[in-house]
């Protein structure tokens, strides 16, 4: 089991490598520079401020320099907010991200696998369609459309919900949550549905109906591990995926996560910023893939047992 | 009064195409201490038949159209779902064909085996759990105390078709179904699970109902056979008279269906077409471990026109063999002479031709066929990739090996999975032969069909042989097949040739133990005689 997690740990080295290096060349190209403004400065001041964030330095140095601090875990100052390190930064828009990304995981997990489930268990009938159909419409609508539309709804017609903010009233983390878990809801339902339907087929469900169980006792004791295991190998990508893709939520509804800090980096071309938040995610994104993975292989017996050796 | 009467039982599946009568009124009974065998190829409604007596056939598609189905004075049609779930698992057991996918992988065998006995006696877990160490005992487990808490994956096919058994029957039921319990083991494993049932029966002295399609698996255990064809039953009788005096022409077929010949002996040509010296195909099994020695040291020729046969039971590399031999794994030591050629030094383009000239058919024409592809596309891409035909005249190429294997040529744009098992092994057979090979690797062509169509194929392998002059290897783990078709049989064992010799020969004079325990399993060897 520790060697596998050890060659994936080393496996994730060259792909973190090859994003930093990427992101980092393709930045640059970008046109425009982090103190070009409207209001242009004198070109002393420029080159002073070029000078003290190492910018006057030939790119390969500029990036080895980067790699060196990079190894001691300084992701470097930000550009755009004088005097605070990127470090501080994630740190203090991390926590928050996360546990909207949990939040919405959690409405995305138990509303896909109700659905999915429920589904399975009558397939082609009006409890496959609805609960199916609902999910077709969940992936195919964004976030952009379904956050203000939930708002309208429930904020501003019912009046039941704050419609902005992140822990200032209560109530204010439902809507946020629910809008960035609905795509997520959508696929865990397919997901869990084939995964159930083909369990439910398998040979030994019928053994377990032959002894005389109930019904509940067929789903729960003997479809569920099997059925869900797709479920859990999807939670990896999905938790990294509400991480990066909450910027959307987290500007409709003013949160002050890690999201938006990452979009203004873009806009304002703030290198290290960028490079950072990237960074870090991917850390986050490898480390979460194999922690789902290493899960939907303990679920399974005879992956464990190869895994164990 | 019988345990179970069955009264013109009628089921139907209602699908889009329309209403397909699966079980068309039939009738039989079961008495305590006896065992019936319902006989039946794929498709006659004896396992639905049977399922649906215990609710297990899903409703919709499927009906109960009419009939009664007397257990212990209760019609088990009319019952409601919960009081046929009090039944199911307590007084009525199953159980089923394959035991690698009907155990859940997902939980240890004791929690599986003490289920039925938690649900239905509702006793404690430790109680369960003694019983159910009791039962693995009696079932022929090895020191259950260590391997209850085990997954099935960890068990041999033949280990879980015992514990599947003792699953059945640790609610010790009045009446236990067993739907096919041994098609998918060995010859030898088949011998000692039919043998385990028989005695559990008589033991017990409950009633059973084994459900087959070979008539010689219940040639030595049924009290009574029930003939079933197409939904109907066409004949029933007790054991003697069925196998002595069958009546009906279906009966009479299906007792013709049972090889009971051995080839005779023909003239062979001097030179062998094949030569195979000290072939070992060993698999390593990572850092550390011993390989996996799957064929050991093996010598042997093979005559141009000759069929040799290669039997011996799972993993004791007979398959791995055959497909050394075409290069299909690869070799760790050895030689394979093929017409005067070294396969083994092979490589790229001089192995492609090679493989024009041998060619393979596979155990399962369910997963060895393309699904995306049809009869048309199956055939001719031989035929176009090693430039045999052009594109103008694979069409006719194609309808003439559809005549061979006897396929009709309407069926040309059909995919795999519109035909029956028969039908799709006639097309691997058809695609095997495509590019006229003069040797043929048969890797259990026959093992997943009925007995009625293992006869028809057999038949058309052999014509086939004399037609095309094969060469061929015949690999099975049934001897009374292979005495049927090959001129030569070598009997192996864990890897390696422990005896060889015409069919005759082993079946009269077995020199070796182990051949004489292959020749002891032959189901109803009795009608051999």
């Amino acid at each position: 089991m520790w060697r596998f997690i050890g060659i994936r740990l080393l496996q994730a080295i060259p792909v973190i490598l090859v994003v930093i290096t990427v992101t980092f060349f393709l930045v640059r190209m970008a046109p425009g520079g982090p103190f070009d403004s409207e209001k242009p400065v004198t070109r002393e001041v420029k080159a002073a401020l070029e000078a003290q964030y190492k910018l006057d330095l030939p790119l390969y140095q500029q990036y080895f320099s980067y790699l060196g601090d990079l190894a001691h875990g300084d992701l470097g100052p930000s550009f755009k907010y004088s005097g605070r390190s990127v470090n501080e930064l994630i740190a203090a828009g991390f926590p928050v991200t996360a546990e909207l990304g949990l939040y919405a995981l959690l409405v995305a997990l138990g509303i896909g696998c109700l659905a999915g489930i429920a589904a399975a268990l009558r397939p082609n009938t009006p409890q496959d369609y609805i609960p199916m159909s609902a999910a077709m419409i969940g992936i195919c609508m964004p976030s952009f459309l379904l956050g203000p539309l939930l708002v309208l709804v429930f904020g501003i017609y019912l009046d039941w919900l704050p419609v902005s903010g992140w822990g200032d009233i209560p109530g204010d983390k439902i809507l946020p949550s629910l809008t960035l878990g609905s795509a997520y809801a959508a696929y865990i339902a397919r997901l869990s549905r084939a995964g159930m339907l083909e369990v439910l087929n398998q040979d030994y469900i019928r053994t377990a109906r032959a002894k005389g169980l109930p019904q509940w006792q067929v789903v729960l004791k003997h479809s569920l591990r099997g059925g869900m295991i797709p479920v859990v190998a999807f939670l990896g990508p999905a938790f990294a995926g509400l991480l990066a893709g909450s910027f959307v939520v987290e500007t409709i509804f003013q949160i002050p996560g890690l999201g938006r800090f990452y979009v203004q980096a873009a806009f304002n071309r703030d290198y290290t910023m960028i490079l950072g938040t990237t960074v870090f995610l991917s850390v986050l994104i490898v480390l979460f893939n194999l922690l789902s993975d290493i899960l939907a292989a303990w679920m399974n017996p005879r992956l464990r047992a190869q895994y164990g050796k | 009064m019988s345990l179970l009467e069955v009264q013109n039982l009628e089921v139907s599946f209602v699908t889009r195409n329309g209403t397909n009568k699966a079980v068309d009124g039939i009738s039989f009974s079961v008495d305590t201490g006896k065992i019936t065998a319902i006989i039946g190829e794929s498709g006659s409604g004896k396992s639905v038949a049977c399922y649906s007596l215990l609710g297990l056939v899903p409703r919709p598609p499927g009906r109960i159209d009419g009939g009664r189905a007397l257990f212990e004075g209760r019609d088990l049609l009319q019952l409601e779902e919960r009081q046929l779930r009090e039944i199911r698992g307590r007084d009525i057991a199953m159980i089923f064909q394959d035991p690698m996918t009907c155990l859940n992988p997902y939980m240890t065998i004791g929690k599986q085996l003490m289920e039925p006995l938690r649900y239905h006696r509702k006793v404690s877990r430790e109680a369960a759990r003694a019983r159910a160490l009791e039962l693995l005992e009696e079932v022929g487990i090895r020191d259950p105390a260590s391997t209850i808490d085990n997954f099935p994956h960890q068990f041999s096919g033949g280990m879980r078709q015992r514990v599947m058994i003792a699953m059945a029957l640790i609610n010790e039921p009045k009446l236990l179904i067993a739907d096919e319990p041994t098609t998918a083991l060995d010859v030898t494993i088949q011998a000692q699970i039919l043998k385990l049932i028989a005695e559990l029966q008589h033991k017990r002295d409950i009633g059973v109902i084994f459900i087959s399609h070979d008539l010689a698996v219940v040639a030595d255990i049924a009290d009574t056979i029930v003939v079933m064809k197409q939904g109907k039953v066409v004949e029933t009788g007790d054991r003697a008279a069925i196998f002595q005096h069958a009546r009906d022409p279906y009966t009479k077929k299906l007792l013709a269906a049972i090889p009971t010949d051995s080839k005779p002996p023909q003239a062979l040509q001097p030179e062998p077409l094949i030569t195979v010296r000290n072939l070992c195909t060993w698999f390593d099994q990572g850092r550390g471990s011993e390989p996996v020695k799957a064929v050991n040291d093996v010598s042997f020729d093979i005559h141009r026109g000759e069929v040799l046969g290669l039997v011996g039971e799972s993993g004791s590399g007979k398959s791995t063999i055959g497909r050394s031999i075409l290069r299909l794994v690869p070799v760790t030591s050895g030689n394979v002479n093929f017409d005067g050629t070294d396969l083994t030094a092979l490589q790229g383009r001089e192995l492609k031709q090679m493989r024009r000239r041998m060619q393979m058919i596979f155990q399962d024409p369910f997963a060895s066929l393309n699904p995306r592809m049809t009869v048309y596309d199956t055939l001719a891409e031989p035929l176009l990739l090693h430039r045999i035909e052009n594109r103008k005249t694979v069409g006719q190429a194609v309808l003439k090996l559809m005549d061979d294997v006897g396929l009709a040529r309407a069926f040309v744009r059909k995919y795999p999975h519109e035909f029956s098992g028969g039908q799709r092994q006639r097309i691997a057979i058809g695609r095997a032969l495509a590019t006229r090979p003069e040797f043929v690797v048969a890797d259990e062509p026959v093992s997943a069909l009925d007995v009625t169509i293992q006869a028809q194929i057999l038949d058309l392998m052999q014509a086939l042989g004399r037609e095309y002059g094969l060469t061929m290897l015949f690999v099975s783990h049934d001897l009374a097949v292979v005495r049927h078709l090959a001129d030569r049989i070598m009997v192996l064992y864990h890897g390696e040739v422990v005896e060889q010799g015409s069919g005759e020969e082993l079946f009269t004079h077995p020199q070796q133990a182990y051949t004489r325990q292959l020749l002891q399993s032959i189901p109803g060897r009795s009608l051999l005689a």
